[in-house]
């Protein structure tokens, strides 16, 4: 055993200590993998930021209640009829006697990406009184909170990041009314900061929606009420039609429809880049192999043997995807883990601003990614590594 | 003095494409311990071939060689490589050493096959570069030495790790005659003062010369009066 582990040594420093003499082949290598490796990990990160964001936007002591079936708040319609009979039920959180509710409306408006300088869709979201209180971690940073009944709106420290004109103080035109900035918030790690809040009723107006409300938020007692409020609507028949959720539900529901089409890109694109890597990796494992076949001849006559040369060559393999998977995750941190940036929620079709989020646990995916392609792309050279055979005449 | 190696009824052919080339039919041959035997011929006579087969590197197709009184044609492939390490030193027309080790790291590549610890390997090797009276060349690459000096540490890496048989292929095949011929002495050294059994390949007749004896292959066989002498 102690032999062998020498031979596999031995093999291993000459293979390593040689890549030199085949550097562009192996730099090749090594970037192929880092290119692969990056690719994957940008969407990865897409991914994860996505779905922290939205899961971390979610409570389980607030209901959210929708049109069954609706998948998007913009598919959902809920009446003024609606919230008041929800109002009575049980096991809502009171403040002086009342229930703590918003009804709330979700419309679409243009702002203009600061980053591309074109036009995209921004969620500006109708709320009631209570509609910040319903939303945890928010707090107003700069200015006010709207006035009701007023043409005010507060904007989300996310969408200011990314979008232009909606500065502090600023007024602007929405659909035909003058709008006023008077306030940034922040909720750090959520949906809520991709968004532009105003008075519902006034929203309703503006945008020509009366009485309509897409979703209705409700505080419950506790997290544990939500089994009852959810059962005693459903035993009402002028409720019929409505969804019950807690908005943890809801915002992992919207988390596992957009964070899946990232990562079905990840890894679509990662493994078609992967195959570009492996090929790489084979080929110049191949050339390592053709360039030593002199050197392997003359180890297997002296007495090494076969496994040594085969696990020598794997090794320099894993090691030239493992030095690019390396490579890919450091570009990785540098150009992109924690950058803001938005994506169309496929939900609502509008902006959601987030963070590329690297995790502990896509680093060790794409060191396992990149090792992978090593493995592959040293297989088979390995193999012919193992394969000559110890002639005098192949020893040159 | 006894055999160290008996080939009995060696048949050896190669397949080129569709056609079948015979090297050997029914060789035997014998060679005693501490032998010295120089084996000259034309290309293609099969030559290295016996030097495969001598050295356990190749297997014939039938028959027998015995080594030792063992036989060696059935040893599996990592059996016949152990057997290698440790009872045949090869030296090569090229030298065949690898161009980023020292002289010294050469010498000590044998000595990875076997469990002695890295001081005693150390011992082998300056011991080793001594015999060939390279031991100031220890840490030179191969680029840093003459063809004369390759060839040396190429057959300090031969007898590091003591075996009994050395094989040759055209050791001299590289040189100029005075660096040939003194390669050439350290075999003969090696083979009276440590009784190294030595099979040389050679094309060069002033070469043969420093064997004991030659043998001439024609076509896979030797010459009946020279092999029975």
């Amino acid at each position: 055993m102690t032999s062998l582990l020498n031979q596999i040594a031995t093999i291993t420093a000459l293979n390593l200590r040689t890549i030199p003499q085949r550097g562009w082949m192996s730099i090749a290598t090594v970037m192929a993998v880092a290119l692969a490796t990056l690719v994957l990990l940008f969407f990865l990160a897409l991914s994860n930021g996505l779905s922290k964001t939205v899961e971390g936007s979610g409570a389980d002591d607030i209901a959210i209640v929708l049109r069954e079936g609706s998948n998007a708040e913009l598919n959902s319609v809920v009446s003024k009829d609606q919230l008041n009979i929800l109002a009575t039920g049980p096991g809502l959180r009171r403040r002086d006697g009342a229930p703590v509710v918003s009804g709330e409306l979700l419309v679409i408006v243009d702002g203009i990406k600061r980053s591309t300088g074109t036009a995209a869709n921004m969620p500006f979201r109708g709320i009631s009184a209570d509609g910040i209180s319903l939303r945890k971690g928010v707090t107003i940073t700069e200015g006010r909170m709207f006035a009701p009944g007023t043409n005010e709106i507060v904007v989300g420290a996310g969408l200011l990041r990314e979008f232009a004109g909606f500065e502090f103080g600023k007024s602007i035109r929405l659909r035909g009314s003058e709008w006023t900035v008077v306030g940034v918030f922040e909720a750090p790690g959520t949906v809520f900061e991709s968004e532009l809040w105003a008075d519902i009723a006034v929203t309703q107006s503006l945008f020509d929606r009366p009485n309509i409300f897409q979703t209705m938020r409700f505080a419950l007692n506790s997290a544990a009420d939500l089994a009852t409020f959810r059962e005693w609507a459903k035993a009402d028949a002028r409720l019929k039609g409505l969804e019950v959720l807690s908005e943890r539900e809801f915002y992992a529901k919207q988390a596992s429809q957009s964070s899946g089409i990232f990562m079905i890109a990840a890894w679509g694109l990662g493994l078609t880049m992967a195959v570009g890597a492996l090929a790489g990796a084979m080929n110049a494992m191949y050339s390592s192999v053709a360039a030593r076949a002199s050197e392997i001849a003359t180890l297997r006559i002296i007495g090494f043997s076969g496994v040594a040369a085969f696990v020598g060559t794997l090794i320099e393999a894993l090691i030239l995807s493992a030095l690019g998977g390396l490579v890919g995750l450091i570009l990785a941190f540098v150009f992109f883990h924690g950058r803001t940036t938005s994506t169309l929620a496929n939900s609502s079709f509008t902006q959601l601003v987030f963070k590329f989020d690297l995790s502990p646990s896509l680093v060790a995916s794409a060191i396992v990614f990149a090792l992978v392609i090593g493995f592959l792309g040293g297989l088979f050279p390995g193999v012919r590594a193992a394969r000559q055979r110890p002639l005098l005449e192949l020893a040159g | 003095m006894p055999d160290l190696i008996r080939l009995a009824d060696i048949d050896k052919s190669y397949t080129r494409g569709k056609e079948r080339i015979a090297i050997f039919d029914r060789l035997n041959m014998h060679i005693p311990a501490g032998d010295f035997i120089a084996v000259m011929g034309p290309s293609g006579s099969g030559k290295t071939t016996l030097l495969n087969l001598l050295g356990g590197a190749d297997r014939p197709d039938k028959g027998t060689i015995e080594f030792d009184g063992k036989r060696i044609d059935n040893l599996k492939e990592n059996e016949l490589a152990r057997w290698r390490a440790a009872n045949v030193g090869f030296i090569f027309q090229f030298y065949n050493l690898m161009p980023i080790l020292t002289a010294a790291q050469n010498v000590e590549l044998p000595l990875m096959l076997t469990n002695l610890p890295a001081a005693k390997r150390r011992d082998n090797v300056a011991t080793a570069l001594k015999v060939v009276g390279l031991e100031e060349r220890a840490k030179h690459r191969p680029r840093e030495l003459s063809g004369g000096q390759q060839q040396r540490v190429a057959i300090a890496r031969a007898i590091v790790a003591d075996p009994k048989l050395l094989l040759c292929d055209e050791p001299t095949g590289d040189l100029d005659r005075a660096t040939a011929d003194e390669i050439l002495g350290t075999l003969q050294l090696l083979n009276r003062q440590l009784g190294k059994t030595i099979i040389m390949v050679t094309h060069d007749a002033a070469a043969a010369k420093f064997a004991k004896r030659t043998l001439h292959l024609d076509k896979g066989k030797f010459d009946e009066r020279e092999l029975a002498a």
